[in-house]
């Protein structure tokens, strides 16, 4: 079977809007989460790394749009601009569209919206993005909950494999609204402070905002300095819970032990794991769970979601493409907000950023629904 | 390349008909999708509470899935059957009903139990809850039934023996309208698995 590459990138949040300055942030272990008290989204401030309004609108308007566009097109529509235009590739009908998102344009049901209520439906936001570009292909929308995109990545290579394309766009986004927030707050699975995974004192999950694209592609002639090969991949779903994670961790263990059977690599190949990590106290117990069950309690990991929070549809993504970059500059990120271990299994949480060797890194995610999936990444060795 | 799935068998849910293979096996001209899915459940003899705690959209295609998986596989032998479904509205009907909950600051009243419908693959969880199918899952928008891209994806799923069935298909419910297409793929079966074929069936 013919390799399949991740290549161009982009990362749209709020420690800036290139993957470099927003992966230099991380390596000083600067967050992107602050307190935010915005009445209309809830009632107490809350943390959350949002977008700045303003230098959206900037970068937004070099993109010499006419018609109006709503946040989340902005976000998204910057994002894939930077990384079609790096890429230098010709839209024909060999190259396809991914969008991965939970929600969309969900904040256009709010009354204060001055947006139809037409636009919340997906198919909206997928043409408007295929009319501004000018894809030859139909895109396709992923809402796969907060798998969403990692599994865009493997769908990507599917569709490649299956002679579909030649190469994909993936671009991935969600955003902080009041139904959001409402909604996990309902769940009382809200931290009231930043949030810190696995940590004994975790207290729940902050939500941030990114919008993150990438090039999927079988062309080695198209890679960048960071690119990475996909090994394996798989999704298994819990058959448990539709909101709760699993107690034995079934479907993200399953998920790792497949991913893995396919690069046929054995577990102590792999270097790093970039885990889901929400820090709710069932999310991050059931991760431990899953991966001493799949001999991996050793291997160093983090989760990211001290840096930006949970971004729901784009985390998967946003969180792939920082692994990309951790593999090119040799460095394990620490995992931010982690002080002493509060799971029940062991894992080899990266404390402290350092530098060190690393080729292959293994990128999971589990969301409503029982949904679970996992990756492996190599880095390219350009001769 | 394999090039040889097949269509197993087909499942339609729309306008108080429901039918398997192309054949109405229940029929009810209810006003109403509530107390359609209600006779058409208790019709199957379907047993499983869940059912009455599920919105619209999960309602409709755990249903569909119930028709078409009546055989109960072995419970020794794991069933590997991947859930690929798809829509045009996603899950905007429960979106709206929340939107309701929270728009009004003096009836404030958000309900986790309501919210976590508020993602259109939670469909396929309750399915395979139901059918203990530890498998792969995706969920895809459109703005109409894509045979295209399900049959490619269906078959990349089965080629690389990442599922030896696939459940795949539509299902939306929006503004009280409902339509649910379901089939099941796989190496052997009665209709070859291409576009047209899709397509005709889904037409049926």
């Amino acid at each position: 079977m013919n390799s399949t590459y991740l290549s161009h990138n982009n990362i749209i949040s709020s420690l800036g809007f290139e993957s470099e300055t927003v992966v230099d942030k991380i390596s000083k272990e600067i967050s992107g989460l602050q307190l935010v008290d915005d009445p209309k989204i809830v009632d107490r401030p809350f943390y959350s790394s949002m977008i700045p309004a303003d230098a959206l609108q900037e970068a937004f308007t070099k993109l010499d749009i006419q018609e109006r566009h709503t946040r989340l097109e902005k976000m998204m529509l910057v994002s894939l601009d930077k990384t079609l235009s790096t890429s230098g590739l010709e839209l024909t009908d060999r190259v396809g569209l991914i969008i991965s998102t939970t929600k969309g344009n969900i904040d256009v049901l709010d009354s204060e919206s001055s947006f139809p209520k037409e636009r919340a439906y997906l198919s909206e936001l997928a043409q408007r993005l295929k009319n501004h570009f000018r894809f030859k292909t139909e895109p396709l929308v992923l809402s796969n909950a907060c798998v969403s995109g990692i599994l865009a990545i493997a769908v990507a290579k599917r569709l490649i494999h299956q002679d579909k394309f030649d190469h994909v766009f993936v671009v991935a986004g969600d955003l902080v609204t009041k139904f959001i927030i409402s909604g996990f707050n309902a769940f009382q699975a809200l931290s009231e402070e930043p949030c810190r995974p696995y940590c004994k004192t975790r207290s729940g999950i902050n939500i941030g905002e990114v919008a993150a694209s990438v090039l999927v592609t079988k062309d080695k002639n198209v890679l960048v300095p960071e690119s990475v090969e996909i090994l394996g991949e798989a999704s298994c779903n819990d058959a448990n819970h539709i909101s709760g994670p699993s107690r034995t961790g079934e479907g993200l263990y399953r998920s790792v032990t497949k991913a893995l059977e396919q690069t046929r690599l054995s577990h102590k190949n792999i270097d790093y794991i970039s885990a889901h990590g929400t820090a709710t106290m069932f999310n991050d117990e059931m991760e431990s769970i899953a991966f001493n069950r799949a001999g991996l309690g050793e291997i160093p990991l983090n989760s990211l979601k001290g840096y930006f929070g949970h971004t729901l549809g784009a985390s998967g993504l946003l969180e792939t493409i920082i692994g990309m970059h951790a593999l090119h500059r040799n460095t394990l990120f620490a995992s931010k907000g982690f002080r002493e271990l509060g799971v029940s299994e062991p894992l080899k949480i990266i404390q402290q950023t350092t530098s060190k060797e690393i080729h292959t890194f293994l990128k999971t995610a589990s969301g409503f629904g029982g949904s679970n999936t996992a990756a492996v990444f190599r880095k390219i060795q350009f001769i | 390349m394999n090039k040889n799935n097949h269509i197993k068998s087909y499942c339609h849910i729309n306008e108080g008909i429901v039918s398997l293979n192309g054949k109405a096996v229940y029929e009810n001209i209810s006003p109403d999708f509530a107390s359609f899915i209600k006779s058409a459940y208790h019709h199957f003899e379907t047993d499983y509470s869940k059912f009455f705690k599920m919105d619209n959209l999960s309602k409709l295609a755990f249903m569909a899935a119930e028709v078409l998986l009546q055989e109960k596989s072995s419970p020794e032998q794991e069933r590997n059957m991947a859930i690929v479904l798809s829509n045009r509205a996603s899950s905007l009907d429960t979106d709206r009903k929340y939107q309701e909950s929270i728009a009004d600051e003096n009836n404030f009243y958000p309900s986790p139990a309501v919210f976590v419908y508020t993602l259109p693959n939670i469909c396929i969880g309750e399915i395979s809850i139901r059918h203990k199918l530890h498998s792969e899952n995706s969920f895809f928008i459109f703005d109409a039934f894509n045979a295209d891209y399900i049959k490619e994806y269906s078959d990349s799923l089965l080629d690389t023996e990442k599922a030896d069935e696939v459940l795949c298909g539509w299902v939306d419910f929006d503004e009280g309208r409902y339509e649910a297409f379901l089939y099941i793929v796989s190496h052997q079966g009665s209709h070859l698995h291409t576009k047209e074929e899709i397509t005709r069936l889904y037409l049926t």
